[in-house]
């Protein structure tokens, strides 16, 4: 693994960087962000606010750790549920190729695409009102056939090479030869879906809690900044770009990371074979 | 005619092709006959100015005197398809899907303004009625039409503008004898008649012997040796010639020991597949395996002879009790063979795949691939000693047990393979197309092992093979498999010198010889 | 071919019978008793049952179930009970924003993306493929409804090109279209990143096949091997992602009409979020999933279209 790609580097420092900003603002914020302070609204940059403030006297860098945080949170979380339920059932469509179980699951895969995110979070929040937990779920199960797809889609052609039909011979099941033989091969692609599903997850649930869907005050997202900042766009144009900015720097940092990655763990690129 | 003279050829500090000279005359079939990595195909590439962007060329290609090397692109592509055509390997993908073969043919002739599309189509039609398409429509899309078919479309658009030279490499290598037969035949009178010149480019010996007037043989980018093909032949003046040639028609020195005593019964074996659907019904259905009778005694060799689609992949894999049988029983060992057959009876048949790159998970360590067969025994005995005791046995070290697949040429690979098809000493071991993939020499060094292994061991082989000659090398007995059924079967002697069935006779002949007398 | 469709058109069709009996579920079943819910903590009885019997909500659910879909499909989508106006004349009035906006951007997206993938795929390696990798990279990066907002913050207030927000109406269908402009190219740029991206790579991937160096062969140039053999095959995967970014794009028109103040289906929605108007979100994000699916339908019809492999049978 010698010579990493840069965009790797760069990828990987910018989301270590928000990852930490993340970790740090659940033990400490250069301020208190619960208490808002008329006498403090609208600061600009000083060495007390190294940001300046908003129209609620709130700290802009307190808020955009926080909110870094929710929106790491939501996006991860997601991204879990998409995996840990999509992985395995791509896997057992691959496995079961043919079958009523892989049609089952296909059709299943299609319906989930046919709710974007933003409608089943519209759906959950309608009965159950808005909450980080609803936006999480929303994106989750956004992912789920995302992630089922990938791993059909990369399982497929590893089913049709002879060390399947060796597995076969030496009596594995097909749920082994998934776990054993399919899984290994298949994390390259996972991982660079994965990386690139975080990423959208942040900008969902930026969206999601823009339009009032996501996290609920007194947690900070960096959604719900846009949309406060939006009626203050005229007269404090920076409450609006800095947190659009921090989503737009996380994001890239994944992307990159993604891209990266792909090329990192692309075997094509980097084994040679010893031909006779 | 075609001069080339001191070609090299190097991509970034690799040096490909060495000081390369051949001469093609007019209307001659020269064949280029190398094994993998031996820089035959960079040589046709070289001419038709479609290298690589990284490659570098010295020397000089003339054409009737222009240097095709030192031809600007805009030259080269008013000579290609007009001048000089070429035709490739892999017919299933050298057509684009989403065109018709009419349009592609007519393509050759509008791309050079030598005709509208009407008169383009027309030539066309002509040109898929030379090559045996008179039945084939112009509106039809590659997908509808066999490898054999879509070879010859392929044929048809080159030929479209009567080219100086065809170049075609290695163009029956994916077909199947008696596809590989028509189309070689097709080549040979469209070259005389055409009075075209024919660059062919192939890894089979017995494929240029009956073909070419001259050859040159080429050995890791150099040219070994070059003349009129019964010459070179029949001299064998370079050792690369000699040993190429000693390996194509190598034998392997086997013991026959053949017991009375069946291993394996195949018994009334078929196998059914549902009919593809015509509207809401489905057709008749398909019978892959329609019927197979045979035994399969301890300790012989027994071929399993048959072209793609005829069966005996599907045979294959209700031996290995993979997939279930329609009807009829499968036994080893007097047990019955189906998918849920008891672990301990698998140990018993292990088998062998043609592609030593797909053989193995990439991810795996060698120590760890060896060992999985020992999944099937209740009480298996200590790994590691026993892998180092198999690599031992296909002449691999133990050491290389701490490696991954990949560090390993295809040979190696294949003698991987049998180490971990050997591993539970089984007393059958299935040979599907297990040397098909492999250069001759190579291949002849692996057909030794098994006859050693066969003999060390007393194990019974069914060897499955679409290649003649290898059959013949190394089996005792032979069955001839055709669309699902056995249609002859016999001691292999008897089989290759005295065919009884139409089928057999027709493969026999197919089949390239290379029967020269010194 | 006509196999193909009909086989697409069952599918089409049992997709939307599942999304509507998940929608129903989700918004008839969960919540217990609809009538209570919409009424809030607060109500009386008497409240309750009047809206009830208003909802026809005492039949049994299979009953409610296909009363819905029935009135659907003959254009009766209920009456809101917040505005006390029919859903679907509320429908009518917004769709005539949020459809065309979602087109409009479908467009820009699809115009802008194919040619820079193809730019991209054709130069690969050299300085004009960076340059676009890395201006498509900060396009995924960028939210479109933040993005809506530095348009106006420059368009609007700076430069007063357009207007900040607010739709006229269809009367003027010049002015119409010049106020969903901006919203248009916020929603459209994000997804011509990733098109672009998708295009490119598909384009390689063709570049590489057996039927281009065939084409090759045959004496044509790069550049009409690329646009012969090439293009055609490299639409395939792309048709796939315009399909999906449909939906991508009707979601995000919703979120955009906030920016804009467009009285869209978006506004409609979350104003009936907020008032628990369980009829116009139940309506709404059916038709929408609706559209979703129709879409999905013409795009599989269209690959048949490009790919003969699929028309057989």
């Amino acid at each position: 693994m010698s010579r990493l790609p840069v965009s790797l580097w760069i990828g990987a420092t910018i989301t270590l960087i928000f990852a930490a900003l993340a970790l740090i603002s659940l033990v400490w914020t250069p301020h208190d962000i619960t208490s808002l302070s008329i006498a403090d609204r609208l600061q600009p940059r000083s060495a007390e606010f190294w940001l300046g403030t908003d129209q609620f006297g709130r700290d802009m860098v307190s808020m955009l750790m926080e909110g870094s945080r929710t929106s790491i949170a939501v996006a991860l979380v997601a991204v879990g549920i998409g995996m840990g339920l999509g992985v395995p059932l791509g896997l057992a469509a691959a496995a079961t190729r043919g079958s009523l179980l892989n049609e089952i699951i296909m059709r299943g895969n299609d319906l989930i695409f046919a709710f974007p995110s933003l409608v089943i979070a519209i759906l959950i929040t309608a009965v159950y009102g808005p909450s980080a937990t609803n936006a999480i779920l929303a994106i989750g199960i956004f992912n789920i056939p995302v992630f089922a797809r990938v791993a059909r889609g990369g399982a497929l052609p590893i089913w049709t090479l002879d060390y399947i039909l060796a597995a076969r011979t030496a009596g594995k099941g097909r749920a082994r030869i998934s776990a054993e033989h399919v899984l290994p091969n298949i994390a390259n692609l996972l991982i660079v879906q994965s990386t690139i599903q975080f990423s959208l997850g942040i900008l969902a649930e930026a969206a999601l809690s823009y339009v009032g869907l996501g996290a609920q005050p007194p947690t900070s997202s960096l959604g719900r900044m846009l949309s406060e900042a939006q009626t203050m766009i005229y007269s404090h144009p920076s409450l609006a770009v800095l947190p659009g900015l921090a989503i737009v720097v996380m994001v890239l940092g994944l992307n990159l990371m993604g891209d990266g990655l792909r090329d990192a763990l692309d075997p094509r690129l980097r084994r040679g074979r010893a031909d006779a | 005619m075609l001069e080339i003279d001191a070609l090299s050829l190097s991509i970034g500090r690799t040096e490909i092709l060495h000081d390369v000279s051949l001469s093609i005359g007019e209307g001659e079939i020269f064949g280029l006959v190398g094994e993998s990595g031996s820089g035959k195909s960079m040589t046709a590439l070289a001419l038709m100015g479609l290298l690589p962007l990284r490659a570098r060329t010295e020397g000089a290609a003339r054409l009737d005197g222009i240097d095709l090397l030192r031809l600007p692109e805009r030259d080269l592509c008013a000579l290609r398809g007009n001048d000089i055509s070429m035709i490739f390997q892999e017919p299933m993908t050298a057509l684009n899907p989403v065109q018709t073969i009419g349009d592609q043919v007519a393509e050759t002739l509008t791309i050079h303004g030598k005709a509208d599309r009407a008169e383009a189509l027309a030539v066309a039609r002509d040109r898929l009625d030379r090559v045996g398409l008179s039945h084939i429509g112009l509106d039809r899309f590659p997908h509808e039409l066999s490898g054999g078919q879509r070879q010859r479309v392929c044929i048809a658009a080159a030929i479209a503008l009567h080219p100086r030279l065809l170049i075609a490499d290695e163009p029956t290598t994916a077909l199947d004898v008696t596809t590989q037969a028509q189309i070689l035949d097709l080549l040979k009178g469209l070259v005389a008649e055409e009075n075209m010149s024919l660059l062919l480019i192939t890894h089979d010996l017995a494929v240029v012997a009956d073909m070419a007037d001259r050859i040159a043989v080429m050995q890791r980018g150099v040219v070994v040796e070059t003349g009129p093909t019964r010459q070179v032949l029949a001299e064998q003046a370079h050792p690369y010639t000699r040993a190429l040639f000693a390996a194509s028609a190598h034998q392997p020195e086997r013991a026959g020991n053949a017991a009375k005593d069946a291993i394996l019964r195949v018994d009334n074996v078929h196998r059914h597949y549902p009919g593809p659907r015509q509207g809401l019904s489905r057709g008749d259905p398909v019978r892959a395996v329609d019927g197979v009778t045979f035994d399969l005694q301890r300790g012989e060799s027994l071929g399993l002879v048959g072209e793609s689609g005829c069966g005996k992949s599907t045979l294959t894999r209700a031996i290995l009790g993979l997939d279930p049988v329609t009807s009829g029983t499968i036994t080893l060992n007097g047990h019955s063979v189906y998918p849920g057959m008891a672990r301990a009876l698998r140990a018993d048949v292990q088998v062998v795949f043609q592609d030593p790159y797909g053989s193995f998970n990439p991810r795996w360590r060698v120590d760890r691939i060896i060992a999985e067969p020992f999944h099937l025994l209740d009480n298996p005995p200590e790994p590691r000693p026993a892998v180092a005791a198999a690599l031992e046995a296909v002449r691999l070290s133990p050491a290389d047990m701490e490696k991954y697949p990949h560090e390993f040429s295809g040979g190696q690979r294949q003698r991987i393979a049998i180490a971990r098809a050997l591993i539970t000493r089984p007393k059958l071991l299935v040979l599907d197309e297990a040397v098909s993939a492999l250069d001759v020499s190579v291949r002849a060094q692996i057909l030794d092992l098994l006859a050693d292994l066969q003999g060390e061991l007393g194990l019974s082989y069914l060897f499955i093979s679409h290649d003649l000659t290898v059959v013949r090398a190394i089996t005792d007995r032979v069955l001839v498999m055709q669309k699902g059924q056995i249609v002859e079967q016999g001691a292999t002697e008897q089989v290759f010198t005295a065919p009884a069935h139409p089928y057999t006779q027709n493969l026999l002949a197919a089949a390239p010889t290379l029967e020269v007398t010194p | 071919m006509v196999r193909y469709i009909l086989t697409r058109a069952l599918s089409l069709a049992l997709s939307l019978i599942v999304a509507s009996i998940v929608i129903f579920a989700v918004i008839e079943v969960i919540p217990g008793d609809p009538a209570a819910f919409m009424l809030g903590l607060n109500a009386n009885e008497t409240a309750i049952a009047a809206l009830r019997a208003e909802l026809e909500l005492d039949g049994s659910l299979t009953e409610r179930y296909i009363a819905w879909v029935s009135g659907m499909l003959s254009g009766d989508f209920g009456t809101s009970y917040t505005y006390r106006v029919p859903v679907s004349e509320l429908v009518l009035d917004r769709i005539w924003i949020s459809l065309p906006l979602t087109v409009y951007a479908l467009l820009l997206s699809t115009l802008i993306a194919v040619p820079i993938g193809v730019i991209a795929a054709t130069n690969r390696g050299r300085v004009g493929d960076y340059a676009i990798i890395g201006a498509t990279q900060l396009g995924i990066a960028v939210p479109n409804f933040w993005f809506a907002m530095l348009l106006v913050l420059l368009f609007a207030v700076t430069l007063q090109m357009f207007s900040a927000g607010g739709f006229p109406g269809w009367d003027d269908p010049g002015a119409a279209i010049k106020a969903l402009t901006l919203p248009a190219i916020a929603l459209a740029l994000p997804q011509a990143s990733i098109l672009a991206r998708v295009m490119r790579s598909a384009l390689i991937d063709t570049l590489g096949q057996d039927y281009i160096r065939t084409a090759r062969a045959k004496g044509l140039t790069r550049g009409q091997a690329i646009r012969r053999h090439a293009l055609r095959n490299a639409l395939i995967p792309v048709l796939t992602i315009i399909g999906l970014q449909f939906s991508f794009l009707l979601a995000g028109a919703i979120i955009i009409e906030n920016v804009f103040f467009l009285p869209g289906l978006g506004r409609l929605i979350f104003q009936g979020i907020t008032q628990r108007d369980l009829i116009v979100v139940e309506s709404v994000t059916m038709l929408l999933v609706f559209a979703v699916i129709v879409v999905t339908f013409l795009v599989d019809v269209a690959y048949a279209l490009v790919d003969p492999r699929l028309r057989r049978g």
